[in-house]
C-alpha cells in the first residue's frame, strides 16, 4: 500500500445510492455505499471482497462512472489519470469507458452479444476509440487469444459466442478488456460461474495477462481464496462500508477485524462421518438414462447406496450428470435401465406411477429458492401445502405445525404471513427446507442448495441441515460441485464425471490417497487460502505431465 | 441437412398445408352462403327449365367434393374460372388488379417500414423523454382514428382546399408513366403509412427495450459506445425477429386490408374488385380473391418466420 504522488485511480469518500421499490411499497432512495476511499497505483491489483450486497461491483463500476440499473453515484470523487471522472460526460466519458478502463463481467456467456462474431466484439472498443486500426486491433486480439491459452487463436474470433465453451468465453472477455491497452481493468467475479477445474486455468491466464501487460486491476470476488492468488492488496467490504484494507498477506495471515476473521475461517463445521452400517434406504442399481431426442446416455450404469439418516454427497462439475441422477430418483426422468429401490420396495421409474407415500417420503430442495416458491403465496401457505396434501391438516392444527416447522428452521413464527420477496436468500432456502420437512420425508434430495448463497449464509444452512438430520433422522442426497461443502456434510461420497461414478465410498476413503486422475484434478483445483497456491498447483501439474 | 434448411422446409410445407386448408374453408364458405347462383344470374323471372339447364351447365348438380377438386385443379393450372356477371376470365382481370394493389402496398411499405423502425430507435434513444412521448402520442392517435376519416380529412385539405394533389386516385391509369402514377397514389400511401406506422414503431420500441435489459448491452455501454450506436449495432440485430413479424403482418394488411382505402380513393385494386363482386354475388370472383389474399397473408408470414430462423445465429452457425 505504498503511495506515490500520482496514483492511477483515486477514490475519495465515494457514496453510492440506489432507488429500490419494496414489495407493495413506494420507490425509495437508499444509500448502498457509505463513503469508501482508496488508491490504486499503476500495475497493482486490488481485490475487493465481501458478500452479496457489500457493494463490491458497484464500487468497481464507479471506476467507469457507471451505475447499473437504478444505481447512482451520489457523492465523493473518482480520479482516473488525474481527472475527476464524475465531472466528465459525453465523449470524454466514452473515451474513458472502453479506452482507459475496461470491464470483465461474471458471465461472459451473457455479456457477449449472441448475434455478433467474437472478433467483432473483442476489437470494437479499441477501433471505435481510435486506439488501433481494425487490422492492428485484430492482430493484438490474436496475440491476446494466444497469451490467454485459447485454442486455435487465429480463427477463434470468427466464431459466435455460443460456439465456444464457458471457460473459453471468459478468456475471450479478458481479451476484450485488454485489447484497447487500458490502464485499468475491472474484473467482476470472472471465474465464479466456472467449474473449479476450469477456474484454475482461467485464473492463471488472467494473472499472467495482468503481469505481462502491466495493467492495473480491480479484482472483485466473494471468494477470499481466489483473490489471494491474484491481488497485491485486499479491501474487505460489508454492507457498503470498508471493514479492512491491507496487503494480501496481512489480510490472509493476520486479519484484524472479526468479520475478516470469519471470512478467512469460514467452513467451521466439523462433521464426524457415521459408520456405513444398516440396510440402505435408497439403492440405485445399474441406472442409465438419456434425455428425449438424444442418442447418448447422460448417466451410465450408476450404482450408489444411501443409509437412513446419513448423507451421500454427489459431487461433480457441470454436465457430469449429478442433477440428472436427482431427476431419475425423483421419477421426473424415467431411467432407461436399472433399478431403484427405496426403503425395501422397488420404486417405479416413472413419476405418475408412484404412490402418494413414495412421493411423501422423498422430498427435494433446489438451488434457486426464489424460483422454487410461488411469489404470490405467503410462507404459511407454502409450508402448509404439504401438510394439507399428505396429512389432511386444517385450521389451527395446521397453523400450529407450521409454527413448529418455522421454529425448527430457526425463523420465528412472525414469518408466517410474509411473502418470499420479503425474505433474504438464506431465509428463502430455509423456508424451502421447512416445506420439504413438512412431509416428514425419509430422504431429501438437496440440489446445489447452498451454491447461490454467500459463504457465511451457506454455512448456516449446512449447520441447520446437519442439526435437522440428528433430530428428524432424515437422509440427504446432497448434490454439489463444491468440495468444501462435501467435506462439511458428507458420510459417503460419489464423484461423478461425464455420467459415470468414478469414485465412490465413505468420506474418509474417497478423500484419502491414492486418487484416481479425475478426483486428484478436482481436489487439487479447489483454491486454498494461501498466497502462491496457484503457482504451486500449476508447477506441480507441469512436472507431472513432464514425468508422464 | 443443416438445421436451418430443415426448419425452413418445415415452414414452407406447413404454409402449403395451411393454404390448402384455407381453400377448403373458402369453398365451404361459399357453399353455405344463402341464395342460388343460377337464380341470381337469370333473375327472378327465369323459368324452372332454364334454371335447371344452367345449373347443369355450371356443374352445380355435381357433389361438392367433385366440384371442389375441379375448382382446385383449375386454380393449380392458373385458371381461376370465369366471372358470372361479366363472363370475363377472372385470372387476367385479377392479375392487373393485384398488380395495382401491390404497387400501392409497395410504396406504402417503402415509406412506412424504415420510418417506423427509425422512429422506434429514436423512441428508445430518448426513452421517457419528450421525443418518445411525442412519437408515441402521434402514432397512437393516427392508429386510433378510423382510416376512412383520415382519408377524407387529407382529401379535403390537401386535395380540395390546397389543391396540391388530386383528391382521388382517378388519375391512375395502367398506361400512365410512373411519376403520374406516384402522384395519383400519394394520398392513399400517406393514409396507409399513418395507419400501419404505430403498430410497427411500437413493436420496434418494445422489442429493443426488451433487449436493452441484456448483459451484453451493458458490455457495449462500457466499451464507451454512444447510446445510438449501442442501440443500432447491439440491440437492433437481436430484436429483428419480433420486428420482422409485426412488419410482415402490416405488409399483409397493406395488401389484404386496403379495401376501405381503395374504395374511398376509387383506386382500381383488388379490394375494390372484391367489394364490387361481393355485392353482385359473383361467387367465383370472391373465391379467387379470397384465395389470393390468403396466399399473400400466408406467404408474408412465412417470410417472417424464415427471417426469424435465419437471424438466429445459433441456428445459422450450429456448434
Amino acid at each position: 500500500m505504498q503511495t506515490t504522488k500520482n496514483p492511477l485511480l483515486q477514490v475519495r469518500d465515494l457514496k453510492i445510492g440506489a432507488t429500490i421499490t419494496p414489495p407493495g411499497g413506494r420507490p425509495q432512495d437508499i444509500e448502498i455505499v457509505h463513503g469508501v476511499s482508496f488508491d490504486l497505483q499503476k500495475g497493482r491489483v486490488l481485490g475487493l471482497i465481501g458478500e452479496s450486497g457489500a457493494g463490491k461491483s458497484t464500487i468497481g463500476l464507479s471506476a467507469m462512472a457507471y451505475g447499473r440499473g437504478g444505481v447512482k453515484i451520489t457523492g465523493g470523487q473518482v480520479w482516473v489519470n488525474g481527472r475527476d471522472i464524475l465531472q466528465t460526460s459525453g465523449s470524454d466519458l466514452r473515451a474513458l469507458r472502453g479506452g482507459e478502463v475496461t470491464y470483465v463481467s461474471q458471465s461472459a456467456a451473457a455479456s457477449f452479444n449472441p448475434a455478433k462474431k467474437i472478433m467483432d466484439q473483442v476489437v470494437e472498443a479499441a477501433v471505435r476509440q481510435g486506439k488501433f486500426t481494425r487490422s492492428a486491433a485484430e492482430k493484438r486480439a490474436v496475440e491476446l487469444f494466444e497469451k490467454l491459452g485459447l485454442p486455435d487463436p487465429q480463427n477463434i474470433g470468427n466464431r459466435y459466442p455460443h460456439q465456444v465453451s464457458g471457460g473459453q468465453l471468459q478468456r475471450c472477455m479478458t481479451a476484450l478488456a485488454l485489447c484497447p491497452e487500458p490502464d485499468l481493468v475491472v474484473f467482476d467475479e470472472p471465474t465464479t460461474a466456472l467449474d473449479v477445474t476450469t477456474q484454475i486455468d482461467v485464473l492463471m491466464a488472467i494473472k499472467e495477462a495482468i503481469r505481462d501487460t502491466g495493467v492495473a486491476a480491480i479484482y472483485i470476488t466473494h471468494d477470499l481464496a481466489v483473490v489471494a492468488q491474484v491481488s497485491d492488496d485486499i479491501m474487505v467490504l460489508k454492507m457498503g462500508d470498508m471493514v479492512e484494507y491491507g496487503t494480501t498477506e496481512q489480510i490472509i495471515t493476520a486479519p484484524r477485524e472479526d468479520y475478516t476473521k470469519a471470512l478467512v475461517s469460514v467452513r467451521s463445521i466439523d462433521h464426524q462421518e457415521k459408520p456405513a452400517e444398516g440396510t440402505p434406504l435408497l439403492r440405485v442399481e445399474g441406472i442409465s438414462a438419456r434425455y428425449k431426442g438424444t442418442n447418448f446416455d447422460v448417466l451410465k450404469n450408476v450404482n450408489v447406496e444411501l443409509r437412513p439418516g446419513q448423507t451421500l454427497a454427489v459431487v461433480g462439475e457441470s454436465g457430469s450428470g449429478k442433477s440428472t441422477l436427482a431427476r431419475v430418483i425423483t421419477g421426473l426422468l424415467p431411467a432407461r435401465q436399472g433399478r431403484l429401490s427405496f426403503d425395501g420396495r422397488v420404486l417405479s421409474p416413472d413419476l405418475p406411477a408412484r404412490s402418494r407415500e413414495d412421493l411423501r417420503e422423498l422430498q427435494m430442495i433446489y438451488q434457486m429458492a426464489d424460483v422454487a416458491m410461488n411469489p404470490r403465496q405467503t410462507v404459511g401457505t407454502i409450508i402448509g401445502r404439504p401438510l394439507e396434501f399428505y396429512f389432511g391438516m386444517k385450521g389451527d392444527e395446521k397453523r400450529r405445525r407450521i409454527k413448529e416447522l418455522l421454529e425448527e428452521i430457526e425463523m420465528g413464527d412472525g414469518f408466517i404471513d410474509r411473502y418470499p420477496a420479503e425474505l433474504s436468500g438464506g431465509q428463502k432456502q430455509r423456508v424451502c427446507i421447512a416445506r420439504a420437512l413438512a412431509a416428514k420425508p425419509k430422504l431429501i434430495i438437496c440440489d446445489e442448495v447452498t451454491s447461490a448463497l454467500d459463504p457465511l449464509v451457506a454455512d448456516g444452512i449446512l449447520k441447520l441441515l446437519l442439526n435437522l438430520q440428528k433430530v428428524e433422522d432424515v437422509a440427504y442426497l446432497f448434490i454439489t460441485h463444491d468440495l468444501a461443502t462435501v467435506r462439511a456434510i458428507a458420510d459417503s461420497i460419489a464423484v461423478m464425471y461425464k455420467g459415470e461414478v468414478v469414485r465412490y465410498g465413505t468420506k474418509s476413503d474417497v478423500l484419502a490417497p491414492p486418487f484416481d486422475d479425475y478426483t486428484d484434478l478436482l481436489l487439487s483445483s479447489v483454491p486454498e487460502m494461501r498466497m502462491g497456491w496457484l503457482e504451486d498447483v500449476i508447477a506441480n501439474r507441469k512436472m507431472e505431465s513432464a514425468g508422464h | 441437412m443443416s438445421p436451418v434448411l430443415k426448419l425452413i422446409a418445415q415452414r414452407v410445407a406447413l404454409g402449403l398445408l395451411l393454404l390448402f386448408m384455407v381453400s377448403v374453408l373458402i369453398f365451404i364458405g361459399t357453399l353455405i352462403l344463402p341464395g342460388d347462383v343460377a337464380q341470381s344470374i337469370l333473375g327472378q323471372s327465369a323459368t324452372p327449365e332454364a334454371l335447371a339447364n344452367l345449373r347443369r351447365d355450371l356443374g352445380l348438380n355435381d357433389p361438392p367434393v367433385q366440384r371442389y377438386f375441379a375448382w382446385l385443379g383449375g386454380v393449380l393450372q392458373g385458371d381461376l374460372g370465369t366471372a358470372l356477371t361479366s363472363g370475363q376470365d377472372i385470372a387476367s382481370v385479377m392479375w392487373a388488379r393485384l398488380e395495382n394493389t401491390l404497387f400501392l402496398a409497395f410504396w406504402a411499405a417503402v415509406i412506412s417500414v424504415p420510418l417506423a423502425i427509425f422512429l422506434g430507435l429514436l423512441a428508445v434513444r430518448y426513452r421517457d423523454r419528450w421525443p418518445d412521448k411525442l412519437i408515441s402520442g402521434v402514432t397512437l392517435a393516427s392508429i386510433s382514428v378510423p382510416e376512412f376519416l383520415i382519408a377524407y380529412v387529407l382529401m379535403f385539405f390537401i386535395g380540395v382546399k390546397l389543391r396540391w394533389l388530386n383528391p382521388t386516385a382517378i388519375g391512375f391509369r395502367p398506361d400512365a408513366d410512373v411519376l403520374s402514377k406516384l402522384e395519383a397514389i400519394a394520398l392513399p400511401v400517406a393514409v396507409l403509412t399513418l395507419v400501419v406506422l404505430a403498430h410497427m414503431m411500437r413493436m420496434t420500441r418494445a422489442a429493443i427495450l426488451n433487449v436493452m435489459q441484456s448483459a451484453y448491452i451493458e458490455t457495449a455501454e462500457l466499451k464507451g459506445l454512444s447510446l445510438f450506436s449501442v442501440i443500432w449495432r447491439h440491440a437492433f440485430p437481436n430484436s429483428i425477429a419480433p420486428v420482422v413479424n409485426v412488419v410482415m403482418l402490416n405488409l399483409a394488411y397493406l395488401v389484404v386490408g386496403v379495401v376501405v382505402i381503395e374504395v374511398v380513393f376509387v383506386y382500381p385494386g383488388m379490394g375494390q374488385y372484391l367489394v364490387d363482386h361481393v355485392s353482385k354475388r359473383d361467387v367465383p370472383v370472391v373465391q379467387a380473391c379470397g384465395l389470393i389474399f390468403a396466399a399473400v397473408y400466408i406467404g408474408l408470414n412465412l417470410i417472417a418466420d424464415i427471417v426469424s430462423i435465419v437471424s438466429n445465429p445459433r441456428l445459422r452457425h450450429p456448434k
